[in-house]
């Protein structure tokens, strides 16, 4: 393996050494309404990021900001309502760029989520460059989202899916992963961030892999559990796409972005047809929009990517290397935590992790622990977290998953250990 | 331990849930159906062996994987068909149903019968999230009495 020589970009290493101003997570914690309030009369202990993360005031003011201040339809109207609306729309499409990293603007296009982003790349992309006896490569880490679009697109094209296996911690066998990519690969498409596992790729030697072993193919990241955790940034990691979804990173729900380089986007075929897409219809022809435009069929979530944008300011407030070292040392805390307690088995234990803690209950069906937990005030996420195979990696039907987020401490990660005693003394 | 979450794990749910009975397949069974839970993951497979005429329920079994509640309700839903009619086992398909997805100030003025051991589900109406672990096994029972004589039969899904 050649990896070597691959510098490892920043917020990717397991380095979190440099801590430019500490997160003060009691601050953080009075930004959340939703924290404050109760859950069967015991305070919510949020444990469920990884799902969907909790929204923070000024994400809330500023959807209803728009419905109140600004609200019309973008790219349409002359008047000044449409253009205020239209002005503050496509600022964030820069603020998305800076984020990741993008070079432009224009290579960033609006969608629904992450899974919206993927679709989009393996209709568009993907129809225009896979055929019979292709491959397009993934691993066995991977969320759902990231699995069925490209069988979907396999199956249509007579392609096959390829399967980079990971180990028993939870981590891709790299040496493997190189092995199977060749000049018949098309498109490989990796996580970021494990959802289920928590583990972090290195994305910037895969993608190094890419270029060196199979010149033909082009790198999907799936970005939803990276950017609320990690500094992003796409050239450093050399990816091509690179998908993520709002709600992860305390936005709202429904909103997300894409990033393609541009010379992709330009060449790829528009996706759905409709308003806003089109330079110009006549029944005989139209003419397309360019990027980012031409896959932006129809009125976007306005209000909701303007609050993204809201949203990507306060995680730039809070700076994303406090916050991978508060949550790194939240991870470790709860990692020994949870290992000290007699019967439970952590699922995922990557070197390189992040925000994750999945885990079983010797003799207690993760269910039955989540409805206590529940009780308990303690709400985390019990069954496949949409990658059965990663279940099936591990040969457990279903895992208990506590996700970390800005607001969680250590006191979050006591009351679920003694929800876990609590679990164990019903089922013992 | 608070009182509102013993009336979901009753000792007697604990108990078949640790200790399933008929938890075995029935060799040359009339009537075989899988189960699946695919937000959970839960599965399992009903047996049921009929008498000659096809009406009885003379043995049921079930063999599968899940939850202390789906465990439970597949163990004792088992234990309580043998002897029963398909008709009867339909009607009390119903009954278990509508227990278990009553409002709670709705579930005294429903004309639910006392379904005996069956009760001890009762608990499960103020959880909403349980409703499909308690159910699996009852909608693989119908199912498979819905299925006729088609032996390769499809999985019933709670979703």
């Amino acid at each position: 393996m050649k990896t070597a020589a691959v510098e490892r970009p920043p917020g990717t290493a397991a380095d979190t050494t440099t801590t430019a101003r500490p997160l003060n997570v009691g601050a953080v914690r009075a930004d959340f309404p939703i924290l404050s309030t109760q859950v069967h009369g015991k305070p919510l202990i949020y444990l469920d990021s990884a799902a969907s993360a909790q929204k923070p005031q000024v994400v809330i003011d500023a959807e209803r900001h728009i419905y109140e201040r600004l609200y019309a339809n973008v790219h349409r109207g002359v008047h000044d309502l449409s253009m205020r609306a239209s002005e503050a729309y496509e600022m964030v499409r820069g603020k998305v760029a800076r984020f990741i990293g993008a070079p432009s603007a224009k290579e960033i296009i609006f969608l629904r989520g992450t899974t919206e982003a993927i679709n989009l790349v393996a209709q568009t992309y993907g129809r225009a460059n896979v055929a019979e006896g292709d491959e397009v490569l993934i691993t066995t880490l991977e969320h759902h989202a990231n699995i069925v679009p490209w069988q979907m697109l396999c199956d249509e094209k007579r392609a096959s899916l390829v399967i980079a296996p990971i180990n028993d911690a939870g981590e891709v066998d790299m040496a493997a992963f190189e092995s199977l990519l060749s000049s018949r690969t098309r498109i490989v498409a990796v996580a970021h961030v494990s959802n289920a596992l928590g583990t972090i790729n290195d994305v910037a030697s895969m993608t190094a892999l890419t270029r060196e072993r199979a010149r033909n193919a082009v790198v999907v990241v799936d970005g939803a559990q990276g950017v609320p955790h990690l500094e992003v940034d796409v050239r450093a990691l050399g990816c091509d796409f690179y998908c993520f979804s709002a709600h992860k990173m305390y936005g709202p729900s429904g909103v997300g972005a894409l990033w393609g380089r541009k010379t992709l986007l330009d060449a790829m075929p528009p996706w759905q047809g409709g308003g806003d897409m089109i330079l110009s219809v006549t029944f005989e022809k139209t003419t397309y929009n360019e990027a980012p435009f031409k896959f932006e069929a129809g009125t976007p979530n306005i209000a909701g990517t303007i609050a993204f944008g809201a949203a990507i300011d306060y995680l730039t407030n809070l700076g994303l290397k406090a916050v991978r070292a508060a949550e790194h040392d939240l991870l470790a805390y709860g990692t020994a935590a949870l290992s000290a307690v007699p019967g439970v088995r952590l699922i995922g234990t990557a070197a390189n992790k992040t925000s994750a803690l999945s885990f079983v209950i010797e003799g207690v069906h993760p269910h039955d622990a989540g409805s206590i937990l529940d009780y308990e005030g303690v709400a985390v996420r019990t069954g496949h977290h949409c990658a059965q195979p990663v279940m099936d990696r591990f040969n457990v039907p279903a895992t208990i998953r506590a996700s970390l987020g800005v607001y969680n401490t250590r006191e979050d990660i006591d009351v679920l250990i003694r929800g876990i005693k609590k679990v164990q003394e019903m089922f013992a | 331990m608070s009182s509102d979450l013993r009336d979901l794990y009753q000792d007697v749910i604990l108990d078949h849930g640790k200790k399933p009975r008929n938890a075995r397949v029935i060799e040359g069974a009339t009537l075989t159906q899988p189960a699946y839970n695919p937000l959970c993951g839960d599965k399992g497979t009903l047996y049921l062996s009929l008498d000659a005429a096809g009406d009885k329920i003379i043995d049921a079994a079930y063999v599968g994987q899940g939850c202390s509640i789906s465990t439970a309700s597949a163990s004792i839903m088992t234990d309580f068909l043998r002897g029963k009619t398909r008709e009867a086992a339909l009607v009390t398909f119903e009954h278990f149903r509508d227990m278990i997805t009553a409002a709670p100030d709705e579930a005294s003025h429903r004309a639910v019968p006392n379904l005996g051991k069956l009760s001890v589900f009762s608990g499960v109406a103020e959880f909403p999230a349980r409703v499909k672990c308690a159910t699996l096994a009852w909608h693989a029972l119908k199912a498979a009495l819905s299925q006729g004589s088609d032996t390769t039969a499809k999985p019933v899904s709670t979703e």
